[in-house]
């Protein structure tokens, strides 16, 4: 699989869906920068709802690849005991879930926009 | 990246226009004409039947190698190991020949197809893969050599017969058409891209090394060989290839949306010849 380089996704945010995309994820880093050390039942409610949020997004049939790689980057810092960032991983995985749920109710109208006629 | 940027520019053009249309009903023959008129104004100087050659109708150097290669296509191994799949018999004695109009020979063209019994689009390769079990064989994998060589020998035995893709008087047919184009244009994926951001908007721009083919004509020349493969691709490879570059997590090969889209897709390049299989850098 070929991956396009880190900075692509920031030419491909000048649309409101992917606004809304960005301002998600930026709500995620800075709640995760709290003060107070994570423990693991912090990571585990974080994934929960990161999971939650990725399984309605299968329902939508639009998950992100990159959700599961951060959900997985959380399990395994979880696994070596670095529940900070893990909880943070976590956090970036259901922000990236939640966008990809935005994106699939949006399209449902605005595929539209983009036809041929 | 600048022809990303372009296409960003487009992509966001084409919205801010669009939206004021009103809506209509679903017609597709006008979508077909509208679809194809849109690549032809685009590209003057492509040949009509030139758009089935992918990335090769877009940039000359690239066709000058690809011409080149041609003379001992990388495909030949895969299409004579289709030929002998296809011609030997199953268990039972019965052969793909059998479940297929025709014997199978010179019928690419007709794929996809609705079914009304099922009242869904059956490919071709859901439908090799359907006859196989019938015969009590256990199926291929969608995304692998067999597949591959088997639609690449049927493509073969279809070479220059022109896609004829009907949707019969039926609502779940062109449901499953309209199906087909929401999927095309939708936006899926990190990146937000729909296929038609890609082959629609970008077709010639380079991605990388690669080249994007139109999306005119785009199922024509499958299955492919690809020298980044080293191998074949069919059909469902191709498209978990490209849903996967998005960061979309691909469906299921041969998942109804993926039957649709080739229906879609298929269908607004009527008229154009099997090209099929092709070569690829
Ligand atoms: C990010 C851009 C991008 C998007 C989005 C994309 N593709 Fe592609 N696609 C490519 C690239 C790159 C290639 C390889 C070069 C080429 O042939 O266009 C390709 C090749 C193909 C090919 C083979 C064409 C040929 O002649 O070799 C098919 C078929 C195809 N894409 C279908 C699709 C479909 C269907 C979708 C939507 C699900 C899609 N693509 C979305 C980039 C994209």
């Amino acid at each position: 699989m070929r991956h396009f380089p880190r900075h692509f996704p920031r030419h491909v945010s000048t649309t409101n869906v992917m606004k809304k995309i960005v301002f998600a994820t930026m709500v995620a880093t800075v709640c995760a920068g709290s003060a107070r050390a994570a423990s693991e039942a912090d990571y585990l409610a974080a994934a929960a709802a990161a999971e939650s949020a990725n399984k309605e997004a299968g329902r939508l049939r639009n998950q992100w690849t990159v959700t599961q790689a951060a959900l997985n980057a959380a399990k395994k810092a979880a696994e070596s005991g670095n529940f900070d960032s893990a909880v943070k991983s976590a956090q970036e995985a259901e922000a990236l879930a939640k966008a990809s749920i935005v994106q699939a109710t949006s399209e449902m109208q605005r595929w539209k926009d983009l036809e041929i006629r | 990246m600048s022809a990303l940027r372009a296409l960003l520019v487009a992509a966001t053009a084409l919205g801010l226009g669009a939206t004021a249309m009103a809506e209509d009903k679903p017609n597709p023959p006008a979508d077909a004409k509208a679809f194809q008129d849109y690549f032809v104004k685009k590209f003057p100087k492509v040949a009509f039947d030139d758009f089935v050659n992918g990335p090769y109708s877009m940039n000359a150097d690239m066709r000058r190698q690809w011409e080149e290669k041609e003379q001992f296509p990388p495909y030949e191994f895969a299409l004579e190991a289709g030929k002998e799949m296809f011609a030997k018999p199953f268990k039972n004695g019965k052969t793909y020949a059998d479940c297929f109009p025709n014997g199978g020979i010179g019928i690419r063209q007709n794929y996809p197809y609705f079914d009304d019994k099922e009242g869904k689009v059956v490919t071709l390769e859901l439908a090799l893969n359907r006859c196989r079990e019938a015969n009590g064989e256990q199926p291929y994998s969608y995304v692998k050599d067999e597949m591959a060589s088997l639609t690449a020998y049927m493509a073969y035995t279809s070479r220059g017969k022109r896609f004829d893709i009907r949707i019969p008087d039926d609502p779940r047919a062109l449901e499953a058409y309209e199906k087909g184009k929401e999927y095309f244009y939708t936006r899926r994926g990190q990146l937000n891209f729909s296929c038609a951001s890609c082959h629609v908007q970008s077709p010639g721009e380079r991605i990388r090394a690669e080249i994007l083919a139109p999306a005119l004509g785009i199922l024509n020349a499958m299955p492919i060989y690809r020298s980044e493969w080293s191998g074949m691709g069919t059909i469902s490879r191709r498209i978990v290839t490209c849903n996967s570059q998005t960061r979309a997590v691909p469906l299921e090969p041969q998942s109804d949306e993926y039957r649709n889209l080739e229906y879609y897709l298929s269908y607004v390049s009527n008229g154009l010849p099997v090209s099929g299989p092709g070569a690829r850098p």
